[in-house]
């Protein structure tokens, strides 16, 4: 969260709808340690990061529904085991799970 | 406009003052997206609906908080622990994320190399503090990007702030001054941080470790703590790759990986190019 806050803070000052992605788990190899953040604006603005570029554009499309109520706040899963609805891997061969959510507490 | 702040601006202000704070949200499980904010220094706030699973929450949380972890917990719906509670009942995932306070690390000797090694500390994300007994080398002109520059011989400065320093801090004395590096020395052994690296050629270290062992530094595990000559053996020549090599050196004893310190090895730290 730390390096995403003057991002957040500008988006709230225009009054935008932000939703925030955190990594909470990894499994095997994974680029970043749990607490890596992504913010995503309603425009599909995005600050920080939570793999090596990996997964972040299928974060922004998850974040984005989110936003717009299509989806419920809720644990996400990327790697090599994926369901069908992610069709998005990690090259490293790890498994990220996030939890993603609208800022609005 | 005495509107209390919501979780997520007490949190922002936390973070921006570097107070330790956790984050405490179900991520799995009933109430999914509540929140609980803990502080050493203050009671919690917020909820995860159950005022007992908060209570257990709260406990645990200040402890990964002081370990400086982040990681999911599970528990039963009123803060079951033991793996017999949880058969049968709904568990819940709750992400506990810390956001302790920066590791610091404290450099005495205002020295070419200190510059250096500031810089790349700040990158890492410590706190840093700079410490020389001379007046006009210890000025804020000369490191501008220390959190902290100070006139002081080392002891005082461990005796009044000594207990801030933990396993996630670090101590680098690049005096090479005798006057200076012992009690510099000395007083950082007296804490619990968890890298002292001194800096020096072997011959200066050989001298340094005599004068050492005449103040008194005797026992081997407390000489053990020790990394002299400082940095890792990565043949760096300038400040800066120096300053690489310290850092690296004190990731290394943070992960405990094997990897070739200069203290270890023997022969000239310089080698002719």
């Amino acid at each position: 969260m730390r390096e995403i806050l003057d991002d957040i803070e500008r988006w709230r000052l225009n009054n935008r709808r932000i939703a925030v992605a955190r990594v909470v788990n990894i499994e095997g190899s994974g680029p970043r340690d749990p607490g890596a953040s992504m913010a995503v604006n309603e425009d599909g603005e995005v600050a920080g990061s939570v793999s090596g570029g990996c997964v972040e554009g299928a974060v922004v499309g998850e974040a984005l529904a989110i936003l717009h109520g299509d989806m419920e706040p809720r644990m996400v899963t990327f790697g090599y085991s994926d369901d069908e609805a992610f069709a998005v891997g990690l090259t490293c061969g790890g498994i990220i799970h996030l939890f993603i959510e609208p800022l609005n507490w | 406009m005495t509107d209390t702040p919501s979780l997520y601006e007490e949190l922002r202000d936390r973070i921006r003052a570097d107070q330790p704070t956790g984050l405490c949200t179900i991520i799995d499980g009933p109430n999914i997206g509540a929140k609980l904010l803990i502080a050493p220094d203050r009671a919690s706030r917020g909820t995860l609906g159950n005022p007992e699973l908060d209570r257990i929450v709260t406990r645990d949380s200040l402890a990964e908080l002081e370990a400086g972890r982040s990681g999911v917990r599970h528990y039963g719906p009123q803060g079951q622990t033991t793996p017999e509670d949880l058969i049968d009942t709904d568990t819940v995932s709750v992400f506990v994320e810390s956001f302790a306070a920066a590791p610091q690390l404290w450099i005495f000797g205002a020295v070419d190399f200190t510059a250096a090694l500031a810089k790349v500390a700040k990158v890492l994300g410590y706190r840093v503090l700079v410490c020389d007994a001379r007046e006009v080398f210890a000025t804020r002109r000369r490191f501008p990007m220390a959190d902290e520059v100070m006139v002081s011989w080392p002891m005082p400065v461990f005796v009044e702030r000594g207990a801030e320093l933990g396993p996630r801090d670090a101590v680098c004395v690049l005096t090479h001054d005798p006057k200076f590096d012992v009690p510099a020395v000395m007083g950082a052994l007296t804490t619990r941080v968890g890298y002292i690296g001194v800096m020096g050629s072997r011959t200066t270290h050989a001298k340094r470790m005599e004068r050492l062992t005449e103040a008194g530094l005797t026992d081997p595990n407390e000489i053990d703590r020790l990394m002299s000559p400082i940095g890792l053996d990565i043949g760096a020549r300038t400040p800066e790759e120096t300053a690489i090599s310290i850092c690296a050196e004190i990731i290394a004893r943070r992960t405990g990986r094997k990897t070739p310190s200069l203290r270890d090895g023997s022969g000239a730290i310089h080698s002719a190019q």
